[in-house]
């Protein structure tokens, strides 16, 4: 019995390690391009990665359909599970570096992020964190491979500020005003205090920093805190099942609703649908519209979910998170367009090759109408300098049945974003005892 | 037939009392090394070793350690998480701040401080024992989550809490490609394998044993308590704290308070459990089944091309992975190494067994 079992082992093992050793060659392929995706569908961020990973997929299949690939180059990928978790993100990331054709990662987590931004740089593999990763990598000069696009922590802390400001009819009137800012205790949660501390000295606000162990489940101390403290606002800087849980804390200590202010990935359907009424009024930034009108989703469902290719359920087209997900693809996609237009139509684009694309990305107003972007986002352009090519987002609120815009365009305030990107670009370099790019080196 | 020791007599008592006593034992462990030192970073891809030999090697040296304190001293501990953060936090602090110091110093430094914290920490060990114990252990994790998420001198500063490292060299060796992450792991776990053994029979190690099957006894026969439990506390944690260090730095090169958590530490002992407590071996057979079997199950719906749902897969993993548990430990409760010791049982005797 014993010796079976063990040869059993044996031969489990073997044939497991002899795929993995024979893998990467099977698989080589032409004239494909190749994007890794690092998804989580398991495990307490599920809820907020799911569909977020969905739109990705969709507009990959949406794009193969309706046009065949990059001007005819086709997009393979392949999905890998991560769990939000950081060893298992490099471990993925690692499986599908490899991969012929492989484009760029998008691993949708700031604590991967910060443990690849090191690997792709030696691994030439452009790194897409949109709104969010680490906020200094702004600073494409220092952060050759890292690109934030459309916002990092530090934007969204000063665009919630400037508006709390607008609220009350100008930004001194916060002087002795109180701020909380519940926080999910990893980098992500961290990300946002270097800013709000520098915007609370300029204002006088105080700013109480109230921490939530992750994954965010437990939370009745801290909104004891928020109870005793009574602050005038509260930040929520929570993902996955950490917003609802807030929001229902919130219900249950009687906070207002329409006092807290989440962040971007704060903001979603799963984050209030569980709450539902007792969410009305909860605001959040957030960086897209939601909903099925624009001509892109009208695509991806005619071209892929009529077809009963979809990836998630037809109904969750279209959300918040999942919009985000299609812009996210859709900018990796446009960035090899723009490859391709320097180093040949019709190629398969490497690593380096995207870099450059996704560097000199340039989406304006029209661009964005021709790919079905209309009102979906603002125009977009990034430089050797400015990896983030534009700020722009909004607050919206949920009125306990959907999201509904309640503020203008806000933009983050550059005086005092562009010299702590600076200042933190610097001594991230000087720690890694890396120089600044050259000139020169902004044209490869 | 092949395996066995007849006509290999001992002379001396030094042949007496080497490792492996057994003339084909010691072949099989050259050539395990030889295939471990030249054949693998020759023959692997860059994936095997950075995402499989490099994570096995680390949590086996981390398991070996564990194994000290739980398989050897019978003290349950659910701190080796925490030690492991001290030991790379520990180790990050001497890189940062103090210029030019040498990658294994800082590393071996780190450890060190890892002893000094699991001492103290094995202290109430004197008074509770079992699963008592294993909850007082327990707020050794608890109190170095706190520390390194909250006390910002431990991260330098770093405003995320998030810390990394760069431009690792060992003695002027630079550590970036896989195969040299590889080698210093390997030699790290070479060495401290070597140690552990050797102080397993020697005569602390029998103070340890003889702690664990019954510490009365022990203490009626002249073993002082104090002295056996703090030493086993002492060199687990620092063995765990280099693995910890090198988990950090060589593995992940950018972390933060969650590579450590409480998961790891229920991670660590799981395997020594499942791997054999009480065992040298075991505990490379236990990070090989934890580490390296969830990856394998993982891949095989790609390898053999069957596409299937992302999280179906994860699903499955977990329950093949969980079933073969089960399975395992009905089949032998005292974990893979004794399979492996009953296998060598057998061979002596075939093929004409009794």
């Amino acid at each position: 019995m014993k010796f079976k079992s063990l040869a059993l082992a044996a031969t489990v093992t073997a044939v497991g390690l002899g795929a993995l050793a024979t893998a990467p060659a099977a698989f080589a392929q032409a004239k494909e391009q190749f994007f890794p995706l690092l998804a989580y569908r398991t495990g307490p961020y599920a809820p907020n990665g799911t569909p977020w990973a969905n739109g990705k997929q969709d507009y990959i299949k949406m794009i193969n359909a309706r046009d065949g690939g990059i001007n005819g180059v086709k997009i393979t990928f392949e999905e890998c599970e991560t769990g939000y978790a950081t060893d298992k993100g490099v471990e993925c990331y690692e499986r599908l570096k490899g991969r012929p054709g492989v484009t760029l990662i998008d691993p949708q987590a700031t604590g991967i992020t910060f443990a690849l931004t090191d690997k792709v740089a030696a691994d030439k593999i452009p790194l897409l964190t949109l709104g969010y990763g680490l906020s200094a990598s702004q600073d494409g000069n220092v952060f050759k491979w890292n690109f934030p696009l459309m916002g990092s922590y530090w934007t969204a802390a000063d665009m919630l500020i400037q508006h709390i400001g607008k609220k009350e009819g100008g930004l001194d009137k916060l002087k002795g005003k109180k701020i909380a800012l519940v926080y999910h205790d990893s980098p992500f949660g961290k990300e946002p205090m270097p800013l709000l501390d520098e915007r609370s000295k300029m204002h006088g606000f105080e700013l109480q920093k109230i921490p939530v162990t992750a994954p965010g489940v437990e939370q009745k101390s801290a909104w004891l805190q928020v109870r005793q403290s009574k602050p005038d606002y509260v930040l929520l800087w929570g993902w996955g099942v950490m917003n609802s849980t807030a929001l229902k804390e919130a219900q249950a200590t009687g906070y207002p609703r329409d006092k807290m202010y989440g962040v971007w990935w704060a903001g979603a359907e799963p984050d209030v649908k569980d709450v539902g009424e007792g969410a009305k009024g909860y605001n959040a930034l957030n960086l897209n519209t939601s909903g099925q009108s624009p001509k892109v989703i009208q695509d991806i469902l005619k071209l892929v979910h009529d077809k009963g290719q979809g990836t998630g359920p037809k109904e969750e087209v279209g959300t918040v998170l999942y919009t985000r997900g299609l812009i996210i693809q859709m900018l990796g996609v446009e960035a090899v367009r723009r490859a391709q237009e320097r180093y040949g139509k019709g190629k398969v684009m490497t690593g380096e090759q995207v870099r450059w694309g996704l560097e000199n990305l340039a989406l304006d107003q029209k661009k964005l109408d021709a790919l079905g972007f209309s009102g979906v986002m603002r125009p977009l352009s990034t430089s050797c300098q400015d990896h983030m090519g534009s700020t722009w987002a909004r607050v919206h609120t949920w009125d306990g049945a959907k999201w509904a815009f309640s503020s203008d365009w806000l933009q983050a305030d550059e005086q005092i974003i562009k010299p702590m990107v600076t200042a933190a670009a610097d001594k991230y370099a000087a720690e890694k005892k890396l120089t600044r790019r050259t000139p020169a080196d902004c044209q490869s | 037939m092949l395996y066995r020791e007849n006509g290999q007599f001992k002379s001396s008592y030094r042949s007496d009392q080497q490792i492996f006593p057994i003339l084909q034992d010691r072949i099989a462990i050259g050539l395990l090394l030889a295939v471990a030192f030249v054949a693998i970073p020759l023959l692997s891809s860059e994936y095997l070793m950075r995402a499989i030999f490099v994570p096995f090697l680390i949590l086996s040296l981390a398991a070996l350690g564990l194994n000290i304190l739980v398989g050897y001293c019978g003290q349950i501990s659910l701190g080796t998480g925490a030690f492991m953060a001290i030991g790379a936090y520990a180790a990050y602090n001497f890189q940062a701040r103090i210029p030019g110091m040498p990658l294994v110093f800082s590393l071996l430094l780190g450890g060190l401080c890892s002893t000094a914290v699991g001492v103290l920490f094995g202290i109430p060990s004197l008074r509770i024992k079992g699963l008592y114990l294993a909850v007082a252990t327990l707020a050794a994790q608890f109190f170095t989550d706190w520390a390194f998420l909250r006390i910002k001198w431990f991260t330098n500063d770093s405003s995320s809490g998030s810390v990394s490292v760069a431009g690792l060299n060992v003695f002027g060796i630079p550590i970036e490609s896989p195969v040299q992450k590889y080698l210093l792991c390997l030699g790290f776990l070479v060495v401290f394998a070597l140690l552990a053994k050797n102080l397993v029979r020697g005569a602390i190690g029998r103070e340890w044993m003889a702690i664990r099957d019954m510490d009365v006894a022990a203490a009626v026969i002249g073993i002082r308590p104090v002295y056996a439990k703090l030493t086993a506390f002492a060199v687990s944690s620092f063995i765990v704290g280099v693995a910890g260090g090198l988990w950090g730095f060589v593995h992940l090169g950018s972390w933060e308070p969650a590579a450590f958590n409480i998961d790891r530490s229920f991670q660590l002992l799981f395997m020594v459990i499942i791997g054999g407590l009480g065992s040298i071996m075991g505990s490379f057979f236990g990070a090989a089944f934890i580490v390296v079997l969830p990856i394998v199950l993982d891949g095989l719906p790609y390898w053999f091309g069957i596409p299937i749902d992302t999280a179906l897969a994860s699903h499955l993993t977990f329950m093949i992975f969980g079933a073969l548990i089960v399975f395992f430990l009905i089949v032998e409760p005292h974990g893979i190494a004794r399979l492996w010791s009953t296998a060598k049982e057998k061979l002596r005797l075939w093929p004409f067994p009794h």
